[in-house]
């Protein structure tokens, strides 16, 4: 029968083709040009998580190549040829069995103090804030990140400023759903669960944005609440600081002032969930805080760049651009019960928002 | 006083519809089994194939996603409850009794009810898609977004209801199946000389009668949350939806091994039989399945490495994690150790069985892989846990479940299916299923979080996504192979002997199919392989090979057909979905199944046309 001979072949050739696939995907999860590689590190929390990835990665091949290598073998050598007769009837091997039960328990006490050893380095963090470590509030919304800098009043949504080569302290809270925290290349994600204060420390090594993602499912628009990460030198991220610690600026264009009337208004209604430091009407926090909006590089959950044609869209708009969304639900409008915003009512509010440098 | 309300005869000789509606012969109920969770596995796959379109590419908008989020809730928890599950208990069924020369279970009715109920949970949580949306918060349902506050609509009550009442029918069965094992052997069949399918059954239905009440007192609280403004999960009264995760892990991680248990049991009937081996290592292959089954119990924390549970909690669970391999290892060593010097041959049955082993080892290391809540921080809710379960049941479960489909098909329907046809199946579906998952490998490891309906081209993540969803339709062939091999084998295959692959355990003893009293004479059990060793040795020991003589018929006593079991179903069905919608509703389903119980309670024992003298 031609399928006894083909068979082995076949699988073979399965299997030749899979590994060196295995290697290529591999590869081009390594490239740059992936903005949420876990291979591509670029911090001392998820390299130290790659490595050990690594070590469970080369002791796992070789288990499948002995296992897939001896199905194979075994396969091939004691195919059925016509006129065998009954083999024998072995019923076990009791050293061997001991064998194979022992040795794959050792392996793992191997690999479990690696393992232990990570999990205790990853939830201690190096310079806690009782040490004097920096410690920042992250706060997930369905869609959104918000992080509040305790000890300088600053709140600010969907980039994380840090400076580089220090570790940061963050307290990851929620006050809806559940949301999980991560940035691939900085660190393995910690849940944010509301009611249950989680504590994780991330470092940055090199200045740059890094790309992080909401990784628990948490509605409709899950797939929409992303943030970045901004890792500046010291220096620059203390001038950021100092810059986010300002009171909005005051508008000093009409079409501007314009909009910050409609935001103000009832009318506009936008006062009601935004805060605009500075002012005494803009006090909501049902939304993003809006005091530094136009120095933010993305916004509504980073999922857009920060660009005038953007926030027009969105104004228009927000349901489409982020379904579900809880401005689309609740703004008066969007839900139908204001009068929804004309076009050049947009257009002032666009103005006044890209002018809180 | 009873006589007079009780006195509805058993159904005679029932025909057509009614004699499968009224049917408790285990072989019925089997196929019933089988033919709807075959049904269920094809909707779920319609699911995955909708969700693998929208993924084709970044930026698609083919599904919304809300759609999309009930897509996903909804291939979960139909492929998981709906379709592996049933698919294992059509085995149980059909295999079970033969294997262990009994007539049927210890409680035909209770199996019949078994079933029915499955059924009716069935139709329960795809009512929800027509009823104003279905269930859309994941098949492990995470509190608070399944509170009302987040889903105020009823596709999270449908989902509640419908998983107590398969409950019901799960814990239904799972004592049937311990009481007939435990009491229905034949004589001489020890424990140590029982096949390891029904073993592993054996040890899965002992999973079941644990794990499901802790989901049932997790989803009654849920319940209650959302029915009755209690607070167990809702965050902002105090609740903890931190409760909500143990509750469901302590059942879902020892699911999971009510998913691949059985798999392993198939697997370890087919090798032996293909090799002409018996099993290697039998004692160590069913302790290690014991012992699977029992740290089970011991792991369900890894589901939860990135909750906050500390440095301690997750040592401990990595550790435990990591021992839960050793004695899989073993399992598979074993199946290596089987074939070692075996006369091996490779019908269809053995290729699903052989693509088992490679898969759910790849499966079982990529387990290990997030086995460490370090490392897991990267990889938790990403496509590379995607990957892996489908890996242990896709590549696991499934594959061992269509391999079982092939083995059994000619004791089932006493007819082959197509041989060439049936290779075809294996190897398209082995080849599609791994270029659909192992690329979700990479791009989980690239940073692709779970459950989202869409993602940005800048994430470089097309590329594999495409060819997924390119797999994933080439899987769909695969699948419509197997099926169109199975209906043509079913309607037209040609006749199949009583053991066409001279096989090893007590069910290719009898004729295919076997006839409604299964064995003529009770066979006395002298080995653990014992009709390969009665073939062999030879023993003179009578072998129907026909369906029996009359004679034989009459002498035989076997239950009778009963109404009532799908009555009571009915009933849950009506309550269930009263629970929803209306008290009222609920009270009429409640007194349906009530007044059934009873009525099946005082059921004649006996068909009163026949003598009662037994």
């Amino acid at each position: 029968m031609h399928t006894l001979t083909q068979l082995p072949r076949r699988l073979v050739l399965t299997l030749g083709l899979g590994l060196p696939a295995l290697l290529v995907g591999l590869h081009a999860a390594c490239t740059p040009s992936h903005p949420q590689s876990t291979f591509d590190t670029l911090g001392p929390v998820a390299k130290s998580q790659v490595d050990l990835f690594y070590i469970i990665f080369w002791v796992g091949m070789v288990v499948l190549v002995l296992v897939t290598g001896v199905l194979l073998y075994t396969a091939i050598r004691f195919r059925r040829r016509p006129g065998d007769g009954d083999p024998e009837q072995i019923h076990g091997h009791t050293k061997l069995e001991i064998a194979w039960t022992i040795i794959p328990s050792l392996i793992l006490v191997v690999v479990a103090v690696p393992s232990v050893i990570t999990i205790f380095d990853n939830a201690n963090s190096p310079l806690p804030p009782e040490e004097g470590g920096l410690t920042i509030e992250a706060k997930g919304y369905q869609w959104w990140f918000e992080f509040t800098y305790l000890d300088h009043g600053i709140v600010t949504a969907n980039e994380l400023h840090i400076p580089v080569g220090e570790p940061v302290n963050v307290l990851l809270q929620s006050d809806d759903v559940i949301h999980s925290f991560w940035i691939p290349k900085v660190a393995g994600k910690v849940d944010m669960v509301p009611n249950n204060d989680n504590w994780m420390w991330i470092q940055a090594d090199e200045p740059g944005a890094y790309y992080g993602q909401c990784a628990e499912f948490c509605g409709e628009s899950h797939a929409n609440m992303r943030f970045k990460v901004i890792a500046q030198p010291r220096a620059e991220f203390d001038a950021w600081l100092q810059a986010q610690a300002q009171d909005a600026l005051i508008p000093s264009d009409d079409l501007a002032r314009e909009g910050e009337a409609l935001f103000m208004s009832r009318e506009g209604g936008c006062f009601a969930c935004h805060t605009i430091e500075g002012s005494a009407r803009a006090r909501g926090t049902t939304g993003p805080n809006l005091t530094h909006f136009a120095s933010r590089g993305d916004f509504a959950g980073s999922i857009m760049e920060n660009t005038q044609e953007n926030l027009r869209k969105w104004l228009q708009d927000p349901q489409t651009m982020k379904p579900g969304n809880v401005m689309a639900r609740d703004g008066g409008v969007y839900n139908g019960s204001l009068a929804a915003l004309t076009e050049p009512q947009v257009s002032a509010l666009v103005a006044y928002l890209r002018s809180l440098k | 006083m009873t006589t007079l309300s009780f006195s509805i005869p058993r159904p005679t000789h029932p025909t057509g519809v009614w004699a499968w509606i009224t049917t408790i012969d285990h072989k019925r109920i089997g196929i019933l089994y089988g033919v709807t969770a075959f049904i269920m596995f094809l909707i779920g796959g319609v699911e995955a194939l909708l969700m693998r379109t929208q993924l084709t590419t970044s930026g698609l908008d083919i599904v919304s996603p809300e759609i999309f989020n009930q897509l996903f809730t909804m291939h979960g928890t139909t492929m998981i409850f709906l379709a592996i599950m049933p698919m294992g208990a059509a085995f149980f069924n059909f295999v079970i009794p033969l294997q262990i020369g009994a007539r049927d279970v210890a409680f035909p009715r209770l199996n019949a009810f078994s079933y029915w109920t499955f059924l009716a949970g069935a139709i329960v949580l795809n009512l929800s898609w027509f009823m104003g949306g279905a269930p859309n918060a994941g098949w492990f349902g995470y509190s608070p977004i399944t509170g009302e506050t987040y889903n105020p609509g009823h596709g999270i009550d449908f989902w509640i209801v419908s998983l107590q009442i398969l409950g019901i029918a799960s814990l239904a069965a799972a004592f049937n199946f311990i009481v007939t094992i435990i009491n229905m052997r034949a004589p001489g069949m020890t424990l140590d000389r029982m096949p390891l399918f029904t073993w592993m059954t054996f040890v899965t239905s002992f999973l079941l009668i644990l794990a499901f009440p802790v989901i049932t007192v997790a989803l009654i609280e849920l319940m209650f949350d959302r029915f009755y403004g209690t607070n167990f999960f809702f965050p902002a009264a105090g609740g903890n939806p931190v409760l909500w995760q143990h509750l469901f892990w302590v059942f879902g991680h020892p699911e999971v091994y009510i998913l691949i248990l059985p798999a392993m049991g198939i697997i370890s009937e087919i090798l032996p039989t293909f090799s002409r081996k018996p099993l290697f290592g039998y004692p160590v292959v069913v302790l290690s399945g014991i012992i699977i089954g029992f740290m089970g119990w011991m792991v369900w924390s890894h589901h939860m490495f990135t909750v906050g549970l500390g440095p301690i909690a997750n040592s401990v669970f990595t550790i435990t994690t990591m021992a839960i391999a050793v004695p899989t290892g073993v399992k598979i060593f074993n199946w290596l150790g089987t074939m070692w010097k075996g006369s091996i041959s490779f019908p269809t049955p053995m290729l699903f069985a052989l693509g088992f082993i490679v898969t759910f080892t790849i499966g079982g290391i990529s387990g290990v892989m997030h086995s460490q809540a370090a490392s897991d921080a990267q990889q938790q809710d990403t496509y590379f846990i995607i990957a892996h379960i489908h890996y242990v049941l896709f590549g696991g479960s499934i594959f061992a479940l269509l391999a079982g489909v092939y083995y059994w098909f000619p004791k089932i329907t006493g007819r082959m299916y197509d041989e060439a046809l049936g290779k075809l199946s294996f190897w398209l579906t082995f080849i599609a299923f791994n270029i659909t998952f192992f690329p979700m490998h990479f791009t989980g490891l690239d940073g692709m979080p779970r459950r989202i309906y869409s993602y940005d081209a800048v994430f470089g993540w097309d590329f594999w996504n495409m060819i997924s969803t390119g797999g994933s339709f080439m899987l769909a062939g695969g699948i419509l192979i197997f099926t169109i091999n199975i209906v043509r084998g079913w309607t037209s295959g040609r006749k199949a002997s009583g053991d066409p692959w001279d096989a090893r355990t007590l069910e290719w003893s009898i004729a295919s199919p076997p006839p409604e009293y299964n064995f003529e004479e009770i066979p006395t059990v002298h080995d653990r392989d014992d009709w390969w060793a009665r073939k062999r040795k030879r023993v003179a020991e009578p072998v129907p090979v026909g369906g029996g003589s009359d004679e034989a018929e009459h002498s035989i006593h076997l239950p009778q057909p009963s109404y009532w079991p799908i009555v009571v179903s009915i009933g849950l069905l009506i309550g269930g979905y009263g629970l929803i919608y209306s008290i009222a509703l609920a009270a009429i389903g409640g007194a349906i199944s009530l007044f059934a119980i009873y009525a099946w309670s005082f059921e004649p024992v006996n068909d009163p046309e026949e003598d009662s003298g037994h």
